[in-house]
C-alpha cells in the first residue's frame, strides 16, 4: 500500500488547516453560504436532508487496519456508530456536525487519509478493481497508476472548477470490475512490446443520460498518460457545456461533438503541448510508487489446504459461504474474501464501528494488513490463506459479516434514496430490503446465480440502475413512489445500458415483478450454466415484459 | 476597486472600455477581445499601452498576433464557478509565452486566488478579498503535486532532485 512521504503528509496537513480556516470564516459569516458551497464540497461536505454529510476518500478503495480503526473511531465519536460504503469506494458519515469536521480531518490525517475532492466539480476519487494486486486475471497491478493519478489530480489548479464532476477508473484485468466504460475517463492498462500503456475511454456515464464511453486512443504509453489526461481535461474544461447542469458532463460534449471530432480536439491539444508544459514525471517516481505495491510476503503453499477441506466438511454453512464469497488468488493457497455488507434486511453498504474493528483485526492478523472497499459497497480482504479461512469466517459470522451472497441477487447496489438524500424522488432502501426477503432462501438464491440488481431513488443514478442486470429507478408520480424496471444493463467489459421494460410499477408491486422476471429466466435458461444476463442478451426483454404485463 | 499585484495593493492605471463605448484619446485602455481584433491597426498605432479583457467564451489563441504589443490581459470570471479562465491563463503563460500582467477580474474570491496564482495570474481585482487575505491565501500550501504556470517544481520532481 502507498505510504505518505513528507510531501504528502505536508499537503494533507495544510489542507486541514485551510479547511479549518474556511469553516471558521463560514461560521463567522465572512464567507457566504453560496461561496462556501464549492469549498465544502471539494472537501466532501454535503448538506443532506437531516444534517451535513462527510464523504471521506478511500483512494482506489484501499485501507489497512489502522485506517479502518480510525474510520470506526470517527463513526463512534462523531457519528451514530456507523459509516456507509459508497459506489466510489469511499465512506460516508451521515451525521457529522460541521463544527467537528476540521477535527475529523485532523484525525484522518493521522492515518494518511483525507476528504479532498470527494465532491464538487473537480476530479474525484480514482477507482479501480477491488481485487487489484490479488486477482489471477490482471496483467499487472493498476494501483500504482491510480496513486499517480490521485496525486496529479489533487489540487490541480486548472481543473478545480470544471463544468461538472469528473470520475476516472482504472483496470488491468480483462474482466472489468471497475466499470470503466461508464466513467468520464476509463483507463484499461495494456502492455505492448514490453511497454506499459493505457487504452483510453472517454465520455461514459450514468445519470439522466446513460452513455457507454467512446475509445479515443488504443494505446497511450505510461510515460505520456498524464500529459494525455491533461489534454482531455483541458478540452473538457474549455468546451464542456456550462449552460445546463444536466448537460455538463463530458459524455454530453463527446456525444454532441461526435467521438471522432472530440478525439481530434484532444489529439490537437496534446500535439500542441510544448516540452515546458509536460508533467515530466520522472521514471524514478514511477518506480518509487510501484515499489509500494510490491506483493506481500506470501508463503509457499500448496494450492489446496487440508484445514480448509476439513472445515468445509464439518461446517456446511462455511462450505456454502466459501463457494460464493471467494475470488481466485494469483498465489496458490490464498484467496480473496468478500465480506458482505448486504445482510438480508440490512442497509446496503453500512458497517458499524464494531464491524469495522473486526475487519481491521482480521486484515492485520490474517490478511497482510490489506482491506478494499468495493464499488458494489462490500469490503474485501484480498489476501487470506486458505489455511486461515475458517477462523476468518467464524469471526466474520460472529460480527454479522458472513452473508453468503457476493454477486447474487440479494447483493444489491442501493443508493440512500429518500430516507437520506434531498435529491431523491423515492425510497430505495425499503425496496431493496423487500426484494431481499423474496430471495432470502439461500437455495433459491443460489439456483438463480450471478445477478446484479441496482436501485436508484432518482434519475441521478447513484445506485447505478442503468447498468444493473435488473435496474430499478424510483420516480415520483403526483406524490406517489413508482419504480421503473430495466433489464440487460451491465458495467463490465461488455458494458450496456439496460432497457426499460414497461410502465412504472407501484412500490408494493416491485418485489413480485422481480420474482416474475427471475422465475421467467429460470424457466427459459438453457441450463443453470446460462447466467441471467446472458439469457437476457439471448432472449431480449420481450418474454420478461410479457410475464409481467400480460397478466 | 482594490487591485492586488505582487503582494501589494496598487493603483489601477487602466480603464476598461465597454464594447459600445468610445475610446478615450489618451490613457491606458483595456478592451473586449472583439473590439481589439476589429480595430487592431488603429489601436496598435496609438502611442499607448493596450490591454484586453477575455471572457470565458473567448479563445486566447486569437491574441497570438498581438501578444508582444499587449501589456495587460484581464480574464473575466463572471461567476467564480466558471473555471474556463484557468485554462485561458495556462495557455497564455505556458503555450503562447505571454509575460505581461495577467489580471483576474469579476467574481474573484479569496479561496480561489491560490489556484489563479498557480495558473499564471499575477494581479487580482476584487472586492471580496483584501490584501491580507490574498497574502495569506498564497501561503496556504508549500508543495504542489503538478507543475503549473507559477514555475513551482512539482512534488513528482522534488522527490528526485539531486542535492
Amino acid at each position: 500500500m502507498y505510504r505518505y512521504d513528507e510531501f504528502d503528509a505536508q499537503i494533507v496537513k495544510e489542507r486541514v488547516d485551510q479547511f479549518r480556516s474556511q469553516v471558521e470564516r463560514r461560521l463567522s459569516g465572512d464567507i457566504l453560504e453560496d461561496e462556501f458551497k464549492p469549498l465544502r464540497l471539494q472537501n466532501g461536505v454535503y448538506l443532506q436532508l437531516h444534517a451535513y454529510m462527510l464523504r471521506v476518500a478511500i483512494p482506489y478503495g484501499q485501507l489497512n487496519a489502522a485506517r479502518m480503526r480510525k474510520l470506526a473511531k470517527i463513526a463512534r465519536d462523531y457519528d451514530r456508530g456507523y459509516g456507509h460504503m459508497t459506489t466510489r469506494q469511499n465512506i460516508q458519515y451521515n451525521w457529522v456536525a460541521l463544527k467537528d469536521i476540521p477535527d475529523v480531518l485532523e484525525e484522518l490525517a493521522e492515518v494518511e487519509m483525507h476528504a479532498i475532492q470527494t465532491s464538487g466539480n473537480c476530479i474525484r476519487n480514482v477507482t479501480s478493481d477491488h481485487f487489484a494486486g490479488a486477482t489471477q486475471d490482471e496483467i499487472m497491478d493498476p494501483r500504482p497508476w491510480c496513486e499517480i493519478i490521485r496525486q496529479w489530480s489533487t489540487f490541480h489548479p486548472e481543473f478545480a472548477f470544471l463544468p461538472r464532476k469528473f470520475k476516472i477508473a482504472v483496470t488491468a484485468a480483462e474482466h472489468d470490475r471497475a466499470a470503466i466504460r461508464v466513467h468520464d475517463i476509463g483507463l484499461h492498462m495494456r502492455e505492448r512490446d514490453g511497454v506499459v500503456g493505457f487504452e483510453v475511454h472517454v465520455g461514459g456515464g450514468q445519470g439522466r443520460t446513460p452513455i457507454i464511453a467512446a475509445m479515443v486512443n488504443e494505446f497511450v504509453p505510461e510515460s505520456e498518460i498524464l500529459d494525455y489526461l491533461e489534454a482531455i481535461m483541458r478540452v473538457y474544461n474549455r468546451f464542456g457545456r456550462r449552460d445546463n447542469k444536466y448537460k455538463a458532463r463530458i459524455k454530453i460534449l463527446v456525444t454532441e461533438t461526435g467521438p471522432e471530432e472530440f478525439t481530434r480536439l484532444v489529439e490537437a491539444e496534446y500535439a500542441a503541448q510544448q516540452a515546458s508544459e509536460k508533467i515530466g514525471l520522472p521514471q524514478a517516481e514511477i518506480d518509487r510508487i510501484n515499489a509500494y505495491f510490491a506483493p506481500p510476503a506470501f508463503e509457499d503453499k500448496s494450492a489446496t489446504s487440508d484445514a480448509f477441506e476439513r472445515a468445509k466438511t464439518a461446517d456446511p454453512a462455511f462450505a456454502n459461504w466459501a463457494k460464493i464469497n471467494l475470488h481466485p488468488h494469483k498465489v496458490p493457497g490464498y484467496t480473496s474474501v468478500t465480506t458482505s455488507l448486504k445482510p438480508i434486511g440490512g442497509l446496503a453498504g453500512d458497517a458499524t464501528d464494531a464491524q469495522m474493528m473486526v475487519m481491521a483485526h482480521l486484515a492485520e492478523r490474517y490478511g497482510f494488513d490489506d482491506i478494499r472497499v468495493t464499488h458494489a459497497q462490500n469490503v474485501v480482504l484480498p489476501h487470506i490463506a486458505l489455511d486461515d479461512l475458517y477462523e476468518v469466517y467464524r469471526e466474520l459470522a460472529a460480527a454479522g459479516l458472513a452473508t453468503a451472497n457476493e454477486s447474487l441477487i440479494t447483493d444489491m447496489i442501493v443508493c440512500p434514496g429518500l430516507d437520506y438524500c434531498n435529491l431523491a424522488n423515492a425510497r430505495s432502501i425499503p425496496v431493496g430490503q423487500e426484494i431481499q426477503k423474496v430471495f432470502s432462501d439461500p437455495a433459491y438464491e443460489q439456483d438463480i446465480g450471478r445477478l446484479h440488481i441496482n436501485i436508484s431513488g432518482c434519475i441521478n443514478a447513484c445506485g447505478h440502475h442503468h447498468v444493473g442486470h435488473i435496474g430499478i429507478l424510483g420516480v415520483d408520480r403526483k406524490g406517489e413512489e413508482y419504480y421503473q424496471i430495466s433489464l440487460g444493463g451491465r458495467a463490465d467489459e461488455k458494458a450496456a445500458v439496460g432497457q426499460i421494460i414497461g410502465k412504472a410499477l407501484r412500490h408494493e408491486e416491485v418485489p413480485g415483478a422481480v420474482k416474475t422476471i427471475v422465475d421467467t429466466y429460470r424457466d427459459l435458461r438453457t441450463s443453470t450454466d446460462e447466467k441471467f444476463i446472458d439469457a437476457v442478451e439471448r432472449l431480449g426483454v420481450e418474454p420478461f415484459q410479457e410475464a409481467i404485463y400480460a397478466s | 476597486m482594490p487591485l492586488i499585484k505582487d503582494g501589494t495593493e496598487i493603483e489601477d492605471t487602466w480603464t476598461f472600455i465597454e464594447d459600445d463605448a468610445e475610446l478615450p484619446s489618451s490613457g491606458c485602455v483595456s478592451l473586449p477581445l472583439a473590439k481589439l481584433t476589429e480595430n487592431a491597426d488603429a489601436l496598435l498605432a496609438r502611442n499607448q499601452q493596450i490591454g484586453v479583457r477575455l471572457s470565458p467564451d473567448d479563445d486566447p489563441h486569437d491574441l497570438t498576433p498581438y501578444l508582444d504589443r499587449i501589456a495587460l490581459i484581464e480574464i473575466d470570471f463572471p461567476k467564480y464557478v466558471d473555471g474556463r479562465g484557468y485554462s485561458h491563463a495556462q495557455l497564455l503563460r505556458r503555450r503562447l509565452g505571454y509575460t505581461g500582467e495577467l489580471r483576474a477580474v469579476g467574481h474573484v474570491l479569496r479561496d480561489q486566488i491560490l489556484y489563479m496564482n498557480r495558473s499564471g495570474f499575477d494581479a487580482y481585482q476584487t472586492t471580496r478579498a483584501n490584501l491580507a487575505n490574498v497574502v495569506q491565501a498564497l501561503k496556504e500550501y508549500s508543495a504542489f503535486y503538478q507543475p503549473a504556470a507559477d514555475g513551482q517544481t512539482s512534488v513528482f520532481s522534488r522527490r528526485h532532485r539531486q542535492v
